[in-house]
This record gives structure tokens, sequence and C-alpha cells, in this order.
């Protein structure tokens, strides 16, 4: 969607304290006269403390901040894609279905998501809790399926795994980030077939050598 | 197989902490002075002798890129970091990201001095959240360290490391987007001449560089450029991540010796292909923007440089999508055919149509819902878009529909004579 269908949202924005200190130290970053530099971080800061997304209030106050005309504020922020221009659900949950995660049962995950919440990618829960979108690579693709669930990978996933994921949110909960089937990081299931030594100096112990 | 003592990245599973008091003893930070102190002609001379080619994709060798920086200049200098990994198949830099972070603040500052760089942006995707954290907490363990920052490592020179984080756009891989989205645009690539190393960020020399070649530059000057060298085969030289995803028993990332036969990488580490070698459909070999090779290919090629090119395909990022005969193959390019839809900035008119175009059209081969000259007709997009962008996304769109009509052409014309047969029974 483009920044002018953007919902109503509140009539002005501005950083709390800290996140106004926060802004002036993303700034100071960047040379001299090259203050535009910080729009995204600072997108990404107001669209943290505006509940996962971006109003056209806060566009515009972090325009202003830079010293940018609004429309190449608005133009970054319909750009790239992590910037949300409508209200989400509180957990946000970002399916890769890229060929990868595709190949490894990406259908599954969405279709537990369905079952579990009811709706389907791009729909959002009617209490707000859920919103489900389907992404495109998220370069864990050796741990795939894989949900982004706001700032957090869930890798490894099947349908089982990922109703259970959703289960966890609704009470409350926050599951373990990571693999959900056991295995460690990106090393293969069962222990690593290299870098033997330092796996058994930290209690890993290796694939087992047929 | 490579030798665990020949490999760099010795916390790629996270095994360890991957901040500085366990970096340093996995040997970073060691001797980075005496490193610096052999100047930095040497520097760049040490780096083409050891064959590094850039671990982004493209190849190039990174001694000889960092020549191209002009060697006389007043004011900003900047070193650019690729971390903006997203190719599909490809999540080997994420591993150096979070659990060795040191690797490459400290090849920052390597990099950085030989081509007299003044600062350094780390550009990482702004999906990788922990993997940004963990960035910046090595960073600032560097400063604290008196290892960055003024008087870096007691060297005299004095350089800055910055992260700045994307927020979800393939495109910013391509190091001029990259550029633009840091000066806070649009991350649409720049007509090339001029170059970065003449201008790139805010107008001033710049080299940019993908994570996996930077990081590697400590170890390499350590142990000296005939270790590197001596790794693999002539021009294909040194160690490399690996990425094995798709329908393999055991997917995994490994560091492995440029050159694995793609057989043994499969069989050894990823625990072989589901269901045995000879369940094998086709693979495609160095992330998604690359031609899928059928299993006769498979059998014998070597993962390096020249030998995919050899076989019409190439080592890209070596990120290894495996696919079975269960696969539904044109599913499986089509939908990157969406994805470089998706991921097209639009600024070329044969991209940002022709991308939507091969998407719409590869969707009707899926149900065989087409006319069987309608084949050619996609070939010819291909070509239609192929060599006439600004960037190389039109290509990297236009490849895997390439190599899906050169080897499985059959397949998609068995489809559309189905396609046909149901609607005459109808």
């Amino acid at each position: 969607m483009s920044a002018s269908e953007t919902p109503a949202g509140p009539a002005t924005f501005e950083f709390t304290a800290d996140n106004l200190a926060l802004a002036q130290r993303i700034i100071a970053k960047y040379p001299e006269g090259r203050q535009a530099s910080a729009v995204m971080p600072l997108l990404d800061l107001a669209q943290r403390q505006h509940d996962n997304w971006l109003p056209r209030a806060a566009m515009d106050y972090v325009a202003g901040m830079l010293g940018m005309a609004p429309i190449r504020v608005y133009e970054v922020a319909s750009f790239y894609t992590m910037y949300n221009l409508k209200p989400v659900g509180k957990h946000f949950v970002q399916v890769c279905t890229t060929t990868p995660c595709w190949l490894r049962g990406s259908d599954e995950v969405l279709a537990a998501c369905k079952r579990k919440l009811g709706i389907g990618p791009g729909e959002t829960t009617a209490d707000g809790q859920f919103t489900v979108v389907e992404v495109e690579c998220a370069g864990a693709c050796v741990n795939a399926p894989v949900i982004s669930l706001n700032d957090i990978y869930y890798e490894d996933l099947d349908g089982p795994s990922t109703e259970a994921l959703l289960d966890t949110l609704i009470r409350g909960e926050t599951p373990k980030p990571g693999p959900q089937n056991g295995r460690i990081n990106s090393a293969p299931i069962g222990g690593p077939t290299t870098l033997i030594e330092m796996a058994q100096r930290n209690g890993v112990k290796p694939a087992s050598q047929e | 197989m490579l030798r665990d003592e020949d490999r760099i990245y010795t916390n790629l599973y996270g095994y360890e902490d991957f901040r500085l008091e366990a970096a340093r003893k996995r040997g970073d930070w060691d001797g980075t002075k005496d490193i610096l102190a052999r100047g930095r002609d040497t520097i760049i001379e040490q780096v083409k002798e050891s064959g590094m080619r850039g671990r982004g994709g493209a190849g190039f060798s990174t001694g000889l890129k960092w020549s191209f920086m002009p060697k006389k200049v007043d004011g900003p200098v900047y070193l650019v970091i690729n971390a903006d990994e997203g190719e599909p198949g490809t999540c080997k830099d994420r591993e150096i990201l979070r659990h060795d972070p040191h690797k490459l603040i400290e090849g920052c500052l390597i990099a950085g001095f030989a081509i007299g760089a003044t600062a350094c942006y780390i550009y990482i995707r702004g999906e990788f959240y922990n993997e940004a954290s963990n960035v910046q907490v090595a960073i600032d363990e560097a400063y604290a360290a008196g290892l960055i920052g003024k008087n870096a490592c007691g060297s005299g020179y004095d350089y800055d490391i910055y992260l700045h984080k994307g927020a979800g756009a393939y495109i910013c891989g391509e190091e001029t987007a990259l550029i633009e989205s840091i000066e806070g645009k649009k991350g649409q690539p720049r007509n090339k001449p001029p170059f970065p190393a003449n201008a790139g960020l805010y107008s001033r020399p710049t080299t940019v560089n993908n994570v996996e070649s930077i990081a590697g530059v400590p170890t390499i000057l350590r142990r000296g450029p005939a270790w590197f060298a001596g790794i693999g085969r002539p021009k294909n030289v040194g160690t490399k991540l690996f990425c094995i995803s798709g329908h393999v028993n055991k997917p995994c990332n490994v560091e492995e010796e440029m050159g694995i036969p793609l057989k043994e990488l499969i069989e050894r580490h990823a625990g072989g292909v589901r269901g045995g070698w000879d369940n094998l459909l086709a693979v495609i070999p160095g992330g998604s923007s690359v031609p899928v090779m059928p299993k006769s290919i498979c059998d014998t090629v070597l993962m390096d440089f020249d030998s995919l090119r050899e076989v019409g395909s190439g080592l890209g990022t070596a990120a290894v999508i495996v696919m079975d005969k269960s696969t539904d193959i044109v599913r499986a390019i089509a939908r990157l055919s969406k994805f470089y839809m998706h991921e097209s900035c639009g600024q070329c008119t044969p991209c940002r149509e022709g991308t939507g175009w091969l998407a719409r059209v590869m969707d009707r081969m899926v149900r065989g819902q087409a006319r069987l000259e309608e084949i050619d007709m996609l070939q010819d997009v291909t070509k239609q878009i192929e060599g006439r962008t600004i960037c190389a996304l039109g290509d990297a769109a236009a490849w895997p529909v390439q190599g899906l009509i050169r080897h499985f052409r059959p397949e998609m014309e068995r489809r559309i004579a189905d396609y046909r047969q149901s609607i005459a029974a109808e």
C-alpha cells in the first residue's frame, strides 16, 4: 500500500524522552549534513514506539526532525517492507514461503496458522492479537521453514510445532526461540560433521561416524 | 575434506560465546597491530596473492577490488559491509554476524586500513535483529578495548565502525542500492560508471564487500596468503561457507574447501539426499539467482566458480538448494519468479514489467494452462530482461526460468498436454 492510504492514526506523534535521546545518538553516526541517512533507523524507532506501525504523523515528525521533505520519508516508508503502514496484531507472524522454506513445508506452517488462528496471509484476528503475513526469504534457509515473530526467528517448523508455538503465545508465554526440533543453530541435526574438538570441548556430541 | 585446523569459522555453530573474551581465545585480534604495520600496499598485495574472490556472489578478486581505490584522497573514504543477506538459500553471513562478529570487526579494521578508509558502515538486513545486536555488542567491545576508534590497536590509525540496519528490501544487496539506502533513500541501484571506488557513499570513494570476504581476511593474513591459496583448485581457492537446504536429511551450514564435489558435500555433511542420491531431481547450487542443474550434472560437478560456470550455472553464494523427485520443479521455480517480482525495485522497465510477466506466465505453467509455443515466448521474454537493466536483478530473475526451460522442458510440455486433455474430457 502507498503512504497516502495510511489509516488516519493519531494527529500528532513525538518520541518519548528516551527515544529522543536514542534518535540523537543515531543521527550522530552520520556525517554533518547527511542526517537523512538516519531516516530508516528513526522510522524503525517510531514504529517500535507506536505498536509496530507507522502513522502519517510519525513519518511527518521524522521528516521534520531530519529536515527532509515529507514525501521523501513516505517514499522510504513505502519502499521497504518492514515498515507497517497500517496496524498489525500484537504478535506479527511473518511466515517465509520462498522456495527453500516451501520445499521444507511452509505450506503446512501457513495451514497451521489458519487452523489455530482462523486467518490467512494478510489477515488479523478480530481481537487484534495476531497478524499473519507471507514474507520473502528470511535468510535462515538451512533451518527452514521459518517464522519471524516480531523480531525473533523460530526455525525448523512443521504443522504441529507451529501450532504449539501459537498455543504458547495464546497462553501469554514466550516460546523458546530458534530451532523447534532440538538441533543447535545451523549445525546438522544429530551433531556436527566438522569442528569435532570444538564441539566436544563444549559438551556437544559430534555426528556418529559410519 | 577440509581439516578442522584449516577452518576459519570455528564458532560457526555458536557452541561458544560470541563476545570479545571468547573471540580472543579463538585467535581473533591476535597481532592485529603487526598486520597493520605491514602497510597498505603489502596488505592489498597479500590479499590478492591469497586468491580470495568475493563471497557475495560475483566472485571478483577482493584484493584487486581494494586496489581500485584512489591512493591519495583528502576527506572521507568509506568501507561498506554488505550484510544484507537475502538471496534465497543463503544463510552464511548470519552465522558470522551472530556467532563470530569479532572476525568481521577485525576484518573491517584491516580492510579499512588497506583502502585508506576513514569510517565503515555495516549494513545488516533489518530482519536480523539479534544478529545486529551481537554485532553492535562486538563494536562496543572493540571501542572499549581500543581495538577500533582513535589510534586503533595502537597503530596511530583512527577508524570508526557503525551499524546501519535495512528494513526489508532484497535489492539493497546490490552495492549501489545499498549505498542509496544508507543515504536515506529508496534502495534503487545507480548507473555505473561512476563506480563506488570513485563516487560511492556520499559521493566519496567507497568499497563495498561481503561479510564472508572481510571476516576471512584476518585469518588469511595471520596464516599467510599461501595457506589460503593452497586450498582448492587454481583460481578457485580457499575455504567457503556452504548452506545446504531443501530435501536433504540434515540441512546445515558447513565450511569446506572450494571445489569439493557437490555429491560429497551433500552426503558427508547434510546426511545425503532424502531417499538416497538416486532420488535426486535437481540442485540450485548457488542461491536462487543461478540456473538449476539436473541430477546428471550434480553427479560429478565440483563446487567452485569455474566448474559451475562450465556447466551453465554458478557458485553464486554457495547456497545449495536440493530438490528430490517429489518436487514440483515448475512450482519451485515459479515461486522464485514471484520472489523477483516482489523484489524488483521498479526502476527499469524490462525488470519491473518483465518480472511480473514471468511470474504470471510461470503461474500458468505450474498448472499447464498455456500453449506450447508460450514456452518459447517465456524464454524470449527472459532474454528481453537479461542484460537490459541497471543492475543484475533482471538477470537473476531470468536465469532460473532459463535453467528450467533448458533442463525441464519436457515436464512443462507434459503439463500443457495434460491440461489440454483435462479440458477436452470435460
